[in-house]
């Protein structure tokens, strides 16, 4: 049944999480184990984020080929972080450590984007579609206006920006670490206490309240629930757009069912496993010889081809 | 009984329902009617809640609609709009199970799985209900909302416009099924309908409505004369009895 479905991938992963804690005898240095432990902790933060942050998004917008990065997220991220160095740099503005930087990040992340939504749906008269249409706009507006700030940096600021421009898992912050997985329980908690809702909500918004359900409050609830997922997975990694969509085009064809208690856990498990896998791959295969990137879009890229044309994922 | 009092609404500045004042009586199925654009559907969204008006009141036994809780709203009053389009891939019985909601927020009980169980066989869905929404026909996927709506087990079942895509059986079969419920079970029904036929032959009340007014309203046998409807619809309409049946003759 259903069950045994979380429980394979939870097993997947905890097999996955040991092979890249132990692998070449990691067990003889304590070193070598903290430092891993730490970069399967970001893994796992990140793997349940994205894949969560999709799902949600998936729902709210009715949609199954969208990903919070196509409303510009990720790029608005991208546009704090070379604010802050084009800032900071010019104030000669002293470094944060990792853990108040982190906080900020993601602080400013979750402001931004509630204000922004709410502007655009009180605006839009509730229209989700229209609000995305706005997002892909702004997206845009924010990238470009990352990209002119990023030329009028000099190179070595501009090294300190580049670094967030592309996901890697390589520097994360245990501190970082530790609030972002309490800030994450919290949400999980959250989002798990109301799966039934979120099946409700997937309906569309006008059934949705037909039957009752207080669907503008849970979809702003939502969107900023998915402003925290990404701002935390980008702050920690740096941007990961194609992993969303992969992910739940996979948990669509192994869950083949609209719960949320079954497509919550699944998308967050499977997200983990690729990453984990990825990075495996990554390091201890290709020797950092590419990045993690390449590896996950390009294998999870023919593994979707592959799903789609064998008519696994509709 | 539900009694609207000078309701107006715009979108975007153009006047949809312009001071509409009715009662709509309680134990019988009332047919909204009109042209297009005349704002039925706008009014039958706005008894239901699915709108915000801009002025006048929605009251329901005596409460405004407003005032009372989304979720007692949901187990009074059913709606079923005109477009339905679902993103996620459901199951046919799952979609009607969701008619419990207002219930039992998604811990369905055996009453629930009864009452869906009699929804499905209801609604004629049995043979489909492993079957995803998206590969119904037009009319299968209307049938199993109007189940839904069904299972929500409301005093009120507001239908817009239920007979679109429903072929000759359904739509009789439909017709009849809220007759059932209306007289056996104590159900009002509320129907956006466009066959004045299907009108005459099942309507208690009927509401004609043009350029967001009410033109006229009473009991169908009173007010859906020739005349009215002629002048309703702008275009001659001819009303005759066959073997005890009212009918209107408007094809050519």
């Amino acid at each position: 049944m259903a069950d045994r479905r979380v429980f394979f991938l939870t097993f997947a992963v905890l097999t996955a999480a040991a092979v890249f804690l132990l692998w070449g005898n990691a067990w003889q240095s304590s070193y070598v184990l903290k430092l891993r432990a730490v970069k399967l902790g970001g893994l796992i933060c990140v793997g349940l984020s994205v894949g969560i942050a999709t799902v949600l998004f998936q729902t709210l917008s009715n949609n199954r080929v969208l990903t919070p990065s196509i409303m510009g997220f990720d790029a608005l991220f991208l546009l704090m972080k070379t604010v802050v160095v084009f800032v900071s740099v010019g104030l000669s503005l002293p470094p944060v450590s990792a853990a108040a930087g982190f906080l900020a990040d993601t602080a400013v992340m979750i402001a931004a984007t509630l204000v922004v939504f709410v502007l655009v749906l009180r605006r839009t008269r509730q229209d989700i579609q229209l609000l995305i249409l706005v997002g892909v706009i702004i997206g845009l507006l924010f990238r470009t206006l990352a990209g002119f700030l990023q030329r009028l940096l000099d190179p070595s600021e501009f090294a300190m920006v580049q670094a967030d421009m592309f996901a890697q898992f390589g520097g994360i912050d245990a501190q970082a670490l530790l609030i972002a997985s309490l800030l994450l329980t919290l949400l999980f908690v959250w989002l798990w206490r109301s799966h039934r809702v979120l099946d409700v909500m997937a309906l569309g918004r006008d059934p949705a309240r037909a039957l009752g359900l207080p669907f503008d409050q849970l979809q702003l609830q939502l969107l900023a629930a998915i402003a925290v997922l990404v701002s935390v997975s980008t702050a920690l990694v740096g941007p990961l757009a194609f992993l969303g969509l992969l992910v739940t085009a996979l948990t669509h064809s192994l869950m083949q069912s609209h719960h949320h208690a079954l497509l919550l856990p699944g998308a967050g498990l499977i997200a983990c496993l690729v990453l984990i896998a990825g990075q495996t791959l990554f390091e201890r295969v290709l020797h950092l010889e590419s990045s993690l990137a390449v590896v996950i879009e390009f294998c999870g890229g023919l593994l979707f081809l592959i799903l789609l044309a064998k008519g696994k994922i509709k | 009984m539900i009694q609207i009092k000078s309701l107006s609404h715009t979108i975007t500045d153009t006047p949809i329902l312009q001071d509409i004042n009715l009662e709509l009586p309680q134990g019988q199925i009332t047919a909204l009617i009109g042209p297009n654009g005349a704002g039925k559907s706008t009014l039958l969204n706005a008894i239901g809640r699915q709108i915000e008006v801009a002025h006048g009141t929605v009251t329901l036994d005596g409460s405004d609609i407003t005032q009372i809780a989304p979720r007692d709203l949901a187990r009074q009053m059913a709606v079923v709009a005109q477009h339905l389009a679902v993103g996620s891939r459901i199951r046919v019985a799952d979609l009607v199970g969701f008619g419990r909601w207002p219930h039992s927020q998604g811990r369905t009980t055996p009453t629930d799985q009864t009452i869906i169980e009699q929804a499905i066989e209801e609604f004629d869905l049995i043979a489909l209900r492993h079957r995803f929404l998206d590969e119904l026909s037009g009319g299968q996927r209307q049938r199993a909302f109007i189940a839904m709506a069904y299972a929500q087990d409301t005093c009120w079942l507001l239908l817009d416009e239920p007979l679109n895509n429903l072929d000759l059986k359904h739509a009789r079969t439909l017709m009849a099924q809220l007759r059932r419920m209306v007289e056996h079970a104590g159900k009002s029904v509320v129907i956006v309908l466009h066959d004045l036929n299907y009108t005459l032959s099942w309507a208690d009340h009927v509401v004609a409505m043009c350029d967001g007014k009410v033109v006229f309203t009473g009991p169908a046998a009173q007010v859906a004369t020739a005349q009215s409807l002629t002048d309703l619809y702008e275009t001659p309409i001819q009303i005759s009895t066959v073997e005890g049946q009212v009918f209107a003759r408007y094809h050519r």
